[in-house]
């Protein structure tokens, strides 16, 4: 058993009793990565030397001083900033950025007292679902190499499941970290819009995307969120309510909780395996003292197009600042401004951001506004009714999180509606800008499902107390890739 | 399935400020039509007395002091810039 098998209270005690050091859990760590990352290629970049030397500086803090963060390894996805390091949001664009200042969720990371290790593959800008169209490298899921992680979070959630690091931050515009974590059977959650400071975020559609922890276990989630969520006033849409004390809710307790169960998440296109799994689940929160029936979101068909049309121009107006002028990458061959422009963005991006880019570009077009954008906004106005409706009776929403295991790694649907589908059952819950999770609840051949718990705006705490619930009364947290294991 | 030509799509690209090659222009200008084809099924909904939902948190007037403050050190920043000359980005000629 290595290291970074052990819980988070059994690292904190051996450093406290001066049985380990923090230098010594970050030399195992990168001793792990070094072992593991060859097959699975979930970082963009390690940061060794740097991180050392933080981890000797950290073993001079006294405990008394110490969180239950203190110390601990975390990897951090490669479209956050991080000052001094590369971030290159897995894009040419961005492959030589190195940022000046530290993203806000580094900030208090670093003031958590957690070490970072490096930076974490992903979809090219965020923008995919399996993590193939990063620039770099495809990351592998850890269960079965042949899979993809998903994305597109795929490097966060494929190195936290193959024992390269305990924690790792994500981010989710359209079910970026559910899916994933779903995928690589570890614990990821998308918190409120607004509860997690997104200054220092690569943007990709900036009313939807979100910072979020993905971790091994629900405990290690709560308090990987607590470390990071808050206002911050250089984010002003990041929101001033007060975070509670996440830990203090995984009681085990949910007897009388209402839990309402989508008919249309539970519907055509969600695979059988899938489907089953929510139902056992049920039956466990049941075991629990829980009550479920079946409810409706009647605009769920309408989400997804909304979704499209919405992250599409927003995505176009974030992209609009790569000009090969101020940073990033610039075409050798341009011969004047015009040039710059052009030949930078055709060489730099990929096929899936320029589509994005065309496809927002002409949703904001004068015009098609009116026809698409803003009737999309409309139809987010009624999506997120739909949420505001069914908490007014209900605690938390149940559902998959994904309609399938993993794909094969170039297995996707290649027709593009198809490929969207997959999404049907996470991007609502952007629209909403409310909070969600994706813990472990089954497996089929061999590959994780995920469960989806959603909560009311800024009630992580009501999900996190279902779902330790429901991870204490199963064993699916416990069970391990053998990648993990050394085999 | 909705229409849309090749010379709307490089409309679209010229636009974007985004260079094509005949091959990308070909496979977009399809992925444009599917993705114009989505708007068919919001066309379902009544939204004529909907208020459009621009964010999932309504803030309004987020203000801060107008407080003189450190702000980034402008020869960090110019490392990441590929052409500079006293603290200047230095672009090809514009005018000739």
């Amino acid at each position: 058993m290595t290291l970074l098998n052990k819980t988070t209270a059994e690292l904190q005690s051996l450093l406290h009793n001066k049985e380990l050091t923090i230098k010594e859990l970050t030399e195992e760590t990168f001793a792990r990565v070094a072992n593991t990352d060859e097959a699975v290629q979930a970082f963009i970049s390690t940061n060794e030397t740097e991180a050392l030397k933080r981890a000797e500086e950290l073993d001079n803090e006294p405990v008394e001083n110490r969180g239950p963060l203190f110390g601990l390894p975390v990897g951090i996805k490669d479209n956050i900033v991080t000052k001094g390091i590369t971030t290159t949001a897995a894009s040419r664009m961005l492959e030589d950025f190195m940022p000046v200042y530290d993203a806000t969720v580094v900030e208090k990371l670093n003031d958590a007292g957690m070490v970072s290790i490096g930076k974490l593959n992903l979809d090219e800008f965020a923008m995919g679902s399996t993590t193939e169209t990063s620039a770099f490298k495809t990351t592998r899921n850890p269960w079965n190499l042949d899979h993809v992680p998903g994305g597109s979070s795929g490097g966060s959630a494929a190195a936290v499941a193959a024992g390269e690091v305990p924690f790792a931050l994500g981010t989710d515009t359209g079910g970026s970290i559910r899916q994933p974590a779903a995928f690589c059977g570890v614990v990821g959650m998308k918190p409120t819009y607004g509860r997690v400071s997104r200054y220092g975020l690569i943007a990709l559609a900036s009313s939807l995307d979100q910072i979020g922890p993905i971790t091994r276990t629900v405990e290690e989630n709560a308090l990987l969120l607590q470390a990071i969520a808050g206002h911050d006033e250089k984010d002003s849409s990041s929101s001033p309510k007060e975070v509670p004390n996440y830990k203090a809710h995984l009681t085990g307790d949910i007897k009388g909780m209402k839990i309402g169960v989508p008919k249309e998440y539970m519907g055509e296109g969600v695979g059988e395996d899938a489907k089953n799994a929510v139902l056992e689940a049920l039956k466990v929160l049941e075991s629990l003292g829980a009550e479920w029936e079946e409810i409706s979101l009647p605009h769920s068909a309408y989400a997804l197009p909304a979704y499209y049309f919405i992250s599409s121009a927003e995505a176009s107006s974030n992209l609009s600042r790569y000009d090969g002028v101020h940073y990033g990458y610039r075409s050798e061959d341009a011969k004047n401004l015009d040039e710059i422009y052009r030949k930078s963005r055709a060489e730099a991006f990929g096929t899936d951001v320029k589509r994005r880019i065309l496809l927002g570009t002409y949703t904001l077009s004068a015009g098609h506004y009116d026809d698409y954008y803003k009737k999309a906004q409309k139809a987010r106005m009624l999506v997120a009714g739909d949420f505001a409706n069914a908490f007014s009776k209900y605690d938390v929403i149940i559902s998959a999180a994904s309609p399938t295991t993993a794909y094969k790694i170039d297995g996707e649907p290649e027709d593009i509606v198809t490929k969207y589908m997959a999404d049907i059952l996470t991007t609502p819950i952007n629209l909403a800008g409310v909070p969600a999770i994706s813990v472990p609840c089954g497996f089929s051949n061999g590959l994780p499902l995920g469960l989806q718990i959603i909560g009311n705006h800024f009630d992580e705490a009501t999900i996190y107390k279902v779902a330790h619930a429901y991870e204490q009364a199963t064993d699916f947290h416990t069970r391990t890739p053998a990648i993990r294991e050394g085999k | 399935m909705t229409k849309v030509t090749k010379e709307e799509l490089l409309s679209v690209a010229d636009r974007a400020m985004l260079a094509l090659t005949d091959e990308e222009a070909n496979l977009f200008t399809e992925d444009l039509a599917t993705f114009i084809g989505y708007a068919d099924k919001l066309n379902e909904l009544d939204l004529e007395n909907v208020v459009p939902m621009t964010h999932a948190l309504q803030q309004i007037n987020v203000m801060r002091e107008d407080v003189e403050r450190n702000v980034l050190d402008r020869d960090e920043m110019l490392k990441s810039v590929k052409e500079h000359e006293n603290g200047e980005i230095k672009v090809p000629t514009i005018l000739s």
